[in-house]
């Protein structure tokens, strides 16, 4: 788990935040809500969670109750692996 | 260039509307996602209504009239409401900051307001406030009405008897370079003579099922709204969240059969690479349409490969125009092709004159200033004479409008668009000034100095980089700043990347040195 929100951490801050300090990027931090990631933003991060974890995400679950967070994002994804 | 004389197929928008409503009344006129649908009949007797209570309410012909709504048949029956009042549309970005809102709202002084009973926050911008949404605690009162309360009281249908084209049709607001959003005023004929111009190239019929996917703030939402309604096609409405998801968007297109899906090549290039189009079924959609910026040729390339049948074209002109230059693009796109296709010839109704910095045409193939003349082009910027009169030139007795876009001639393939001289830029079809931005960031309480300056890349379009001048140690986070660009502007104009410097570099004359900034980012 530890290991996914890692990654994903890592991937938002290269792609949407170059520059930012990493601590300043917490696992309960907004995402969608706060501006961070916009709609195509949320498709990257999408992307990026189904190659690198081989899930399928559905459109409607890619809103902001599983993608507004680390947090969140890290947990859909461990409950989608979990159903695989 | 010469356009031929042009004669109007109505005098007000709404003609379209009531000679559809007699001529298919039960047909569908337009449908919402979760399969709602109003027939012509039904959709003219609401707007009628609506009409007619905006009158009880003291709204005027010539008066404006806001709206601030998802996409929605109700929106649309809103739109024509307010139309057939004699008032003109305001519509703005429903998800929008509420301080731009308020803003262009109170900028253009609307008599009454349409609004989504999400944002209550907005509701002393207008005398006259009408609900929709989710939310039915709100009770009306003697300036706050619900939707359903307006349709089952409104006294009498009535559409305005005094009308001319010139009569004010809406107001689309664009961003403005100093800061504060500026108001196109387009008129009946501005907008009649394109659609007029659309009829007779994408020869529609009431057979036809459009696609609806640009806000109605934005002015692709003209020919989604008014060409089908003028032939008795269908209009499919899609909302924000559906518009902005591809893989719903590609079963939306398959499951209405759209024979016309017309919206910006960013959500083109989304449905190409995200869709994941080869699921479903496409063999009803004839026309490809695509307007608002530069497509990558890469990403067309491929939406082409996924649907190879339909015919495409690129649509180009600025809101002051609605479209005025076309291309028809023949695909498939060759593999060795990497230059952006030609924004084409003039529209039927429209002529072209590419002037050099002194005002001198220029010979064909050379670079110019792109003017455009003709029906369709804007009467000015609201309550703006200055702005609006250095827009424009007066020759040859036409009165032509600078679009600020660099062109040459290709050829025989028409137009190419070569860029800007100015500080505008465009992304996901949105007009952006870079100073609209920087206005934006200077209210920041840590930040000393801004400038914003934009790169092309031809992989991922337009890049957005703010320099922040800003003492080391009352620096704010980039996600704090974010989070403040998400506050006060639209989604499309917050800056990609934010670069934190003690100070901005200044030219010898002490301005800040865009092209040294611009030179940074390149190396």
């Amino acid at each position: 788990m530890d290991n996914i929100k890692e990654e994903i951490r890592q991937y938002i801050l290269s792609e949407f935040l170059p520059g930012e300090t990493p601590a300043n990027l917490q696992d309960d931090t907004l995402l969608r809500t706060s501006g961070v990631l916009d709609s195509v933003g949320t498709l990257r991060v999408v992307s990026f969670v189904e190659e690198r974890y081989g899930i399928e995400v559905e459109a409607h679950e890619a809103g902001v109750e599983n993608f507004d967070s680390i947090a969140a994002i890290a947990a859909f994804v461990q409950s989608k692996k979990a159903l695989a | 260039m010469r356009r031929r004389e042009d004669t109007l197929s109505a005098v007000h928008l709404t003609d379209y509307l009531a000679a559809s409503a007699a001529r298919f009344p039960e047909r569908v006129a337009a449908s919402d996602p979760d399969g709602t649908t109003l027939t012509y009949k039904e959709l003219n007797e609401r707007a009628g209504r609506i009409a007619g209570f905006l009158a009880e309410q003291g709204v005027c012909a010539g008066d404006r009239v806001g709206l601030s709504l998802p996409k929605s048949t109700a929106a649309l029956t809103t739109v024509f409401g307010i139309m057939k009042s004699g008032a003109a549309y305001v519509p703005v970005d429903w998800t929008g900051p509420a301080e731009r809102i308020r803003t262009i709202l109170k900028d253009c002084q609307v008599r009454a307001l349409f609004l989504d009973s999400s944002r209550p926050e907005l509701a002393d911008i207008a005398e006259t406030v009408i609900w929709l949404g989710k939310d039915k605690s709100i009770n009306s009162s003697s300036s706050s009405f619900t939707w359903d309360f307006v349709l089952e009281h409104s006294s009498r249908a009535m559409e305005v008897a005094e009308r001319q084209p010139d009569d004010l049709a809406y107001i689309l607001y664009t961003s403005g370079s100093t800061g504060i959003p500026k108001g196109v005023m387009l008129t009946h004929r501005n907008a009649i003579s394109y659609v007029d111009w659309c009829s007779s190239v994408f020869a529609p019929s009431e057979n036809d099922r459009f696609s609806s996917h640009a806000p109605f703030h934005f002015d692709l939402s003209i020919l989604d709204i008014y060409v089908p309604i003028k032939h008795g096609a269908s209009v499919h409405l899609i909302p924000d969240d559906l518009g902005k998801s591809p893989k719903d968007l590609a079963r939306f297109i398959s499951a209405r059969q759209l024979t016309v899906w017309y919206s910006t090549p960013a959500i083109q290039s989304l449905l190409a690479e995200f869709g994941n189009l080869d699921r479903f079924d496409y063999s009803q959609l004839r026309l490809v349409l695509f307007a608002g910026e530069v497509f990558p040729v890469k990403q067309l390339r491929r939406l082409a490969a996924s649907w190879p049948h339909p015919a495409y074209y690129n649509l180009y002109g600025p809101t002051e125009t609605n479209v005025c230059t076309f291309a028809r693009i023949a695909t498939p796109v060759p593999q060795e092709r990497t230059e952006p296709y030609p924004i084409g010839w003039p529209c039927s109704h429209c002529a072209a004159l590419v002037v050099d910095s002194d005002g001198f045409p220029v010979p064909a193939g050379e670079e110019g200033l792109l003017y455009i003349s003709g029906p369709s082009v804007f009467s000015g910027y609201w309550n703006r004479p200055q702005e609006s009169a250095a827009v424009f030139l007066d020759r040859d007795g036409r009165r032509w409008y600078n679009t600020g876009d660099v062109v040459k001639q290709d050829g025989h393939n028409g137009f190419v668009y070569v860029g800007r001289r100015d500080r505008m830029v465009k992304r996901r079809g949105y007009r952006i000034e870079l100073d609209e931005i920087e206005r934006c960031l200077y209210r920041h309480p840590e930040i000393k100095g801004a400038a914003v300056v934009s790169m092309s890349n031809p992989e991922s379009g337009i890049r957005i980089v703010s320099y922040l001048a800003s003492p080391q140690n009352s620096r704010p986070s980039i996600i704090e700043m974010k989070n403040f660009c998400n506050e006060h502007l639209p989604s499309y104009m917050n800056p990609d990347v934010f670069v934190f410097v003690d100070s901005l570099p200044r030219t010898s004359t002490n301005k800040v040195d865009y092209q040294g900034l611009i030179r940074q980012l390149s190396h």
